[in-house]
């Protein structure tokens, strides 16, 4: 029986040291204690950091979404979609359930380099932040900030982006629309909801004039918002489905500080650019 | 009568020594099995990725690019080549695989020829429609990228698992061989080239 124990944990330790042979890279390493917020560039000034630590944190908390931010010195060679997919996969950002782990990879510019960033999304996540989107959100919110050097100022705003994308408090709709200097487009929809709710408004009152049905108002408008809401997300076909994360497992508690990675996996998504 | 159960105990901690050994390692073998299947799989869903992209690439083209006819019905052509190739896991060795890449390799090439001809339309690339579908094309190939590898890794864990002894004895006995890698092609590494 010994001897079984003994080829059992002989096994185990060639799985061990296979498993983390596979992983010795270049890249950063997983930082201990655990941080969300990484500069080893030295561009953020510690309060900056500490301010999108604890912003990170309290999102991670409340939905259980991991983004993490890394600033480099240089990309080893690598291309900055591999580097911030490396970074997430080996470190495990995201939950293992869930995969739902961003990584923010920045490498600024120097004299002699171009700048450049990538946004890694998790499996879990690729839905609710398509490639394209998270382009935009390079070009839009990082790229013009980070040319006049306030690197604090593109990061906060991409990741309020990016958090309420992940949470679904903002569709991707909405934020395309608000990107295209196309106002009509964004009343568009207040408008279908506005007429359905006198439609249904209509209908309801010729129907039910005898009864006495107390609730109708509020009845009819939750028909409308489900109605208004549907019309909202028919337009594409990547469908979120952002509300299976809210809740999830979080592998460590902890109140203002962060508990750890969760072992979170990477596919390659994302999008990035250069300045 | 002592020496009789000596050599019981030591014959009864040998079979069950012999019976994990076999077990634990057919279960894993068969485990690493299918991972390679599901990498297999997940190689196949990325470049579908792509192909699905491109009917909408291409009419975005059209509506600019009006006299490139010649390369959109090439990645067309393409593409259709490239769909048509699809491996079970139960067949994948060196040969279907490199069957696999050599169609997807040719849709690669007709694409960055694409990208190449749509450098001469400055209003195409301004198009939103366009720009997204670019975006999109990129993270695709990182996915590619990424699939590839993760298919290697699960092919190389289990290689170098049925080569390990006592495993190499169970392996043989139980035929399982050693699988192919997914290697990367002269050309079909250089993703179409997308600048801004």
């Amino acid at each position: 029986m010994i001897k079984r124990n003994t080829t059992g944990v002989f096994i185990f330790l060639i799985l061990l040291i296979s498993h983390f042979t596979l992983h010795a890279q270049e890249i950063p390493e997983r930082p201990s204690p655990p941080r969300l917020v990484n500069d080893f560039s030295g561009t953020l000034t510690p309060a900056e950091i500490n301010s999108l630590e604890r912003k990170l944190v309290n999102f991670f908390d409340t939905t259980s979404n991991q983004i993490a931010v890394v600033f480099v010195k240089s990309l080893q060679g690598y291309d900055p979609a591999q580097f911030a997919y490396k970074i997430g996969e080996s470190w495990g950002v995201g939950s293992k359930d869930f995969n739902n782990g961003i990584v923010i990879l920045v490498k600024p510019k120097t004299n002699s380099e171009k700048g450049r960033t990538f946004i890694a999304t998790g499996y879990g996540l690729e839905g609710a932040i398509p490639d394209a989107i998270g382009k935009r959100i390079v070009e839009n919110e990082m790229i013009p900030e980070f040319k006049n050097n306030n690197y604090y100022n593109g990061i906060n705003k991409a990741t309020n982006v990016l958090m309420a994308l992940a949470s679904g408090e903002y569709s991707k709709e909405q934020y395309r629309k608000e990107n295209q200097n196309f106002p009509l487009a964004g009343i568009i929809p207040f408008i279908v909801i506005m007429v359905i709710f006198i439609l249904i408004n209509i209908s309801r009152r010729r129907t039910y004039s005898m009864g006495g049905r107390k609730e109708r108002g509020t009845d009819s408008l939750w028909t409308a918002l489900f109605l208004g809401s549907m019309l909202g997300s028919t337009g594409r076909h990547h469908s979120g489905g952002w509300g299976n994360f809210s809740g999830g497992s979080r592998s460590f508690g902890g109140g203002g500080s962060f508990g750890g990675f969760g072992g979170g996996s990477f596919g390659g998504g994302g999008a990035g650019g250069s300045w | 009568m002592k020496k009789s159960w000596i050599i019981i105990i030591v014959l009864a901690i040998l079979a069950l020594i012999i019976y994990f050994s076999v077990k634990g390692t057919y279960n894993s073998l068969v485990n690493k099995e299918e991972w390679i299947n599901e990498s297999w799989a997940q190689v196949e869903n990325v470049y579908q990725r792509r192909a699905d992209l491109i009917p909408n690439l291409v009419n975005t083209v059209k509506g600019y690019a009006e006299h490139e006819r010649q390369t959109l019905t090439d990645v067309i052509e393409a593409r259709a080549k490239a769909t048509s190739v699809n491996i079970d896991p139960a067949n994948l060795n060196a040969s279907t695989i490199q069957q696999f890449q050599q169609a997807q390799s040719g849709l690669s090439q007709a694409l960055s020829k694409l990208m190449v001809v749509v450098e001469r339309y400055p209003e195409l690339k301004a198009n939103q429609n366009f720009l997204e579908l670019q975006a999109q094309l990129e993270g695709t190939e990182n996915r590619i990228a990424v699939e590839r590898q993760k298919f290697n890794q699960a092919v190389r864990d289990y290689n170098a698992y049925i080569r390990i002894f006592p495993k190499n004895i169970w392996a043989k006995l139980f035929g399982f061989e050693r699988k192919a890698y997914f290697e990367a092609q002269e050309g079909a590494e250089t993703a179409p080239e997308v600048q801004f």
